[in-house]
């Protein structure tokens, strides 16, 4: 039997399948993104841990979007992420402290453009 | 202690009580989870799915009552109905009430429930009772919703561990001599179906198990011979698990007549 099997005897819409392999009683750790309404960015709002991207869509869904949260759901292997060094905040991140030109600030924007 | 109520013998409203009773004790059922399932994020979602459940079986119940009113009875509130009823009033199907065993007795059952649930909702859409017909349009969301959660455990449990599938095969062996109840046909049902309120429950029958008994079959467990027994919970004749979990639902407002938040 392949260990990947694809439930198509579920109803409801298709998934991704579950992965059958997953039998370790430590479950990959997660990171959610949840989108609140069409047009705007999907932001990360946690994490939790499930065995496969078909149980992370739905623990996800129950755990972050019970008030309405959102329309639409990202998870991803937090293992898949990749950071940068806190270490190297300083030299990655200080130097842009005292360039303030790089904001637009020094235009004057007309009054029916909003939300700039 | 606050007396019992007398509710009304009409079969229509005996056939909402029917679903809001098995929506409510599947609820208590599912809720008694709060705290205590595998993982934090199933603890969440079991309540979110009893939640639902609740949500569902106030409106229906609410319905309920006043139909009774229409009918020329009593009104009955939705409180009322869930925590002043006796035990032989609650017309639930006796496989709600089974206590809540291990997760494999939840899981199954829940799917075996959200399956039956979504088929009754999808009939029920087209009511001749207008705010029934509402109710199953929002409820449909839900237990589409529950079906697949609870299908996807089913096949996890059953192609997991060795001890997973075992459990999920005596799951099956608790839960199935009362499966049948559910699409026993009677006189309550004859009147919904002649006065279109809703469907027979019999008429789900193969529809269930076209949806249910191929995920067992991937899940790698046989359903158990078909048996002659038939439990009577829908008649309002329960098994001895029944008056634990009224009183436990019932001690606050009995106690406590009218107690509010």
């Amino acid at each position: 039997m392949s260990p990947v099997v694809t439930p198509g005897t579920l109803p409801g819409p298709p998934a991704e399948p579950i992965d059958r392999t997953a039998k370790s009683t430590e479950w990959p750790l997660w990171e959610v993104f949840v989108r609140s309404k069409a047009g705007l960015d999907h932001k990360h709002c946690g994490s939790l841990h499930a065995a496969d991207p078909r149980m992370a869509i739905q623990l996800a869904r129950d755990v972050y979007t019970r008030r309405q949260e959102g329309t639409s759901i990202w998870v991803v292997r937090s293992d898949q992420i990749v950071a940068s060094d806190p270490g190297e905040k300083g030299s990655y991140f200080d130097p842009m402290a005292d360039k303030v030109y790089r904001h637009p600030t020094f235009y004057e924007l007309p009054k029916s453009v909003d939300h700039m | 202690m606050q007396a019992s109520i007398e509710v009304s013998r009409d079969p229509a409203v005996r056939y909402l009580l029917r679903i809001g009773d098995t929506c409510l004790i599947q609820a208590q059922r599912l809720a008694e989870w709060c705290g205590h399932a595998p993982i934090l994020e199933e603890d969440i979602a079991m309540t979110n799915m009893a939640l639902d459940l609740v949500g569902q079986s106030r409106a229906v119940l609410t319905r309920a009552g006043a139909l009774e009113a229409e009918l020329g009875g009593a009104a009955h509130d939705e409180d009322q109905l869930a925590f002043l009823r006796d035990e032989r009033d609650f017309l639930n199907p006796t496989v709600v009430e089974l206590p809540r065993g291990d997760f494999a007795i939840t899981v199954l059952r829940n799917f075996a429930l959200a399956t039956f649930l979504k088929l009754l909702w999808e009939r029920l859409l087209g009511s001749s009772d207008a705010e029934l017909a509402g109710i199953a349009g929002k409820a449909l969301k839900e237990a589409r919703y529950h079906q697949q959660h609870a299908g996807d455990w089913v096949l996890r449990l059953g192609g997991g561990t060795d001890e997973s599938a075992r459990r999920l095969r005596a799951a099956v062996d608790v839960l199935w001599p009362y499966i049948p109840e559910l699409f026993e046909a009677d006189e309550i049902d004859d009147h919904a179906r002649a006065i279109g309120l809703g469907p027979r429950w019999s008429e789900l029958a193969d529809g269930w198990q076209a949806e249910v008994l191929p995920v067992l079959d991937e899940a790698g467990v046989a359903p158990p011979a078909a048996r002659a027994f038939r439990s009577t919970g829908k008649k309002g004749v329960h098994s001895e698990h029944m008056g634990y979990i009224l009183a436990e639902m019932q001690h606050l407002q009995r106690s406590h007549p009218g107690g509010v938040w």
